[in-house]
């Protein structure tokens, strides 16, 4: 068999969904948000919801989030995703409508609008993209930022007297009544790709089935804030990152 | 004996040479260019196609999906 | 139709926002406690519209919260409100700010209070400025209506729907704490159903909700550019549509003003209530004096106050706050007349005398000859 006779449509078994273009993303070598953009595209073709998806995209890296998937996408200002979500899901009964935001959004200036969608209950999912840092302005401390970790506004590591400790968003949503699905996820290899995509796929069947709020949170990696290639971020969320924001389902009520 | 055989087509100038797919493949079969593209990156090219079995690890977790795989089994 | 078959009721002006709002085929409201406005969220509360309209009603967890509901909601083409008070508003005004530039469709009610700060709960008209220039950042600007009874507010529902999609540009509904709470006789408009997501679909091209994805380029909502001459070409665009509104949506309405008329009281809201008094006591007592009220704070009614102002003495802008709208009514004068604040601040509001002592304040100042001898003199 030559390459030629290989390479044609018929043996295509994986490529980039369709739903995501062309358009180049402004990511930074290797991060993490684009293996979450490309499981979005995916899950959302392979449901078949392209006309009845509406998206919420945050401030911070992953603002420009509607360049790269074909759907329609609302750019809400910093942290209010949620509280967009919450009343578009209540005026679209028939839509899926899901939240895209990373730490400083969910879990900082957006605390409030987080907690609340959970705690209601919104039939929405949230997907969020915890890499520790801030990365779109240029690797600053997040509220999930790891006792210890430099960042460009606690650069001798975080101190728990001077910058308080990090916040547990996730498990704080999985206290919540209305809550049915919370879980944290990762991208940093095929086998846990592969998971992170069930678990995007079940947060959003839920919301479409009125189970209730699902949160999906992704440790994620920022190889630019964090100073290292993107092999060498992998290793590091790994060895420190897992460790303080272990992998799994904190809560899962829905029995399919 | 049937055999899978794949092959991998990168996107060239969408890739960012992050080197995941490189770290990725199994058969350490993908590496990065000596040449440059127009952005300025060293971007992701298979070194022995004839190896691969089409697994996809390493389009799996191309973060910019620039890696179409094809692969057929060998009769 | 004859008036047995009319809907008249007493009612508080809040209430008449929610049932009005219900009854224009509002599809949703969001919105967060405050007084002097909770009635709204409270009429909605007890009506339920939503087993009746299908109308979504949803107290939010704050007023940061309720306007950037609005503006998702805006965004994928639906017609909703929010109501707040004067600090309410005040939190509201980033997401404004940005329902201004995507050019989302969304009403706002304010209803104020005296301020600033958390002020008191009593009736204001301090947030003049908030309304009409706005606290969020950038160039833009909101549609203002100003209604002076019960019954405007709730024809300004209606009024406020129509506007905020012709133009999409949010509108702002600036009413005081004395209009929302005071009852009075109205008369409640028809019942117009809630509009399809078909209609939806056909009306509103440019929403975020996925209909027709699959015959069109997707659709975002977004007021991010990372190029400075984008920017600056929506900025001119929507200037464009700005000076068209100020043409074409100008509203006011005069009172006792004829050819005669040498004062002019320039007032909105409460204060025209108030001054619509003053001005009958003063006639009565042989003074030539008129008021205009705008309707609409944006566009302000420059044309008709420069015209009025080549011809009169002086004018007495009454306001229950420090002097906000004076500002306006100075520049819309061009400088041919003399302008005077009159007004009470911080919950506390003017009666009809004290408008008329201001008056004669403003006119002995204004040393007019043909001083009528009269009524204050006594």
């Amino acid at each position: 068999m030559t390459k030629e006779e290989l390479i044609i449509p018929e043996n295509k078994i994986y490529g980039k969904p369709t739903l995501m273009n062309d358009t180049p993303m402004h990511y930074c070598p290797g991060c993490s948000h684009g293996v979450v953009h490309k499981l979005v595209a995916e899950i959302i073709e392979e449901m078949g919801m392209e006309e009845d998806t509406i998206a919420i995209c945050p401030v911070g890296c992953a603002v420009f989030a509607y360049r790269y998937v074909d759907i329609d996408w609302i750019e809400a200002s910093h942290g209010r995703a949620p509280a967009c979500a919450s009343a578009i899901r209540r005026l679209w009964p028939n839509k899926l409508v899901f939240t895209y935001q990373g730490d400083g959004d969910m879990a900082c200036i957006g605390t409030g609008e987080t907690i609340h969608a959970l705690n209601r209950g919104e039939n929405i999912a949230m997907i969020f993209i915890n890499n520790a840092i801030y990365g779109m302005t240029g690797g600053q401390m997040a509220p999930t930022t790891l006792m210890g970790m430099k960042t460009a506004t606690c650069p001798y590591g975080r101190q728990a007297d001077l910058h308080g400790y990090p916040l547990h968003i996730t498990d704080i949503a999985a206290t919540l009544e209305g809550t049915c699905y919370v879980t944290r996820q990762a991208v940093n290899t095929v086998a846990n790709i592969r998971k992170a995509k069930k678990a995007i796929r079940q947060a959003f069947d839920n919301a479409i089935n009125k189970r209730g709020c699902s949160l999906v949170e992704i440790v994620s990696t920022c190889a630019s804030g964090w100073k290292m290639t993107p092999e060498q971020a992998n290793q590091w969320m790994t060895d420190n990152m897992f460790p303080y924001y272990p992998l799994g389902d904190l809560k899962n009520t829905v029995k399919l | 004996m049937a055999k899978m055989r794949g092959a991998i087509v990168v996107d060239i100038e969408r890739c960012k040479g992050c080197n995941l797919c490189a770290v990725a493949c199994p058969l350490n079969l993908v590496t990065l260019s000596a040449t440059v593209n127009h952005r300025g990156y060293n971007y992701a090219e298979q070194t022995d196609w004839e190896k691969c079995n089409g697994c996809s690890s390493c389009a799996i977790v191309c973060p910019d999906g620039c890696i179409t795989v094809y692969r057929k089994k060998e009769e | 139709m004859d008036n047995k078959e009319k809907d008249f009721v007493l009612l508080k002006g809040n209430e008449v926002i929610a049932k009005a709002a219900i009854r224009y085929g509002y599809d949703g409201f969001f919105g967060y406690p405050i007084t002097p406005q909770s009635e709204v969220l409270e009429t909605l509360a007890a009506d339920k519209p939503w087993e009746t309209t299908g109308m979504v009603v949803l107290q939010a967890e704050s007023e940061l919260a309720s306007i950037n509901m609005l503006y998702g909601a805006g965004c994928t083409g639906k017609l909703v409100f929010t109501s707040s008070s004067s600090p309410g508003v005040a939190l509201m005004q980033e997401g404004i700010s940005y329902m201004s530039a995507c050019e989302i469709p969304g009403v706002i009610v304010s209803v104020g209070r005296g301020g600033p700060g958390l002020g008191t709960i009593q009736p204001g008209q301090a947030d003049y400025h908030q309304a009409v220039y706005g606290g969020g950042n950038g160039d833009y600007r909101t549609i203002v209506l100003a209604p002076n009874s019960v019954q405007e507010m709730g024809d300004c529902m209606g009024k406020a729907a129509k506007l905020t999609f012709k133009w999409r540009v949010p509108v702002i509904v600036l009413s005081d704490g004395m209009i929302g709470q005071m009852m009075e006789k109205v008369e409640l408009p028809p019942f117009t159903p809630r509009r399809t997501e078909e209609e939806i679909g056909q009306q509103c091209p440019w929403a975020t909700n996925g209909i027709g994805l699959k015959h069109r380029k997707y659709n975002f909502m977004s007021s991010l550019e990372f190029d400075p001459q984008t920017m600056e070409d929506r900025n001119q665009k929507m200037a464009d549509k700005y000076r068209q509104i100020e043409a074409e949506e100008v509203d006011y309405e005069l009172y006792k003003v004829n050819e005669d008329t040498e004062y002019l009281i320039v007032a909105y809201g409460i204060s025209s209530r108030v001054s619509m008094k003053a001005v009958d006591l003063l006639c009565e007592a042989g003074v030539k004096i008129g008021m205009l009220r705008p309707k609409t704070l944006w566009p302000f009614p420059n044309k008709a106050i420069s015209q009025l102002s080549e011809r009169i003495k002086s004018i007495l802008c009454v306001e229950q706050c420090e002097g906000q709208m004076i500002n306006d009514v100075r520049l819309a004068t061009e400088g041919q007349a003399t302008v005077y604040h009159s007004g009470r601040s911080g919950g506390m509001v003017s009666s009809p005398t004290d408008v008329v002592e201001d008056f004669k304040r403003m006119a002995r100042e204004n040393l007019s000859k043909n001083w009528p001898k009269g009524y204050w003199m006594k």
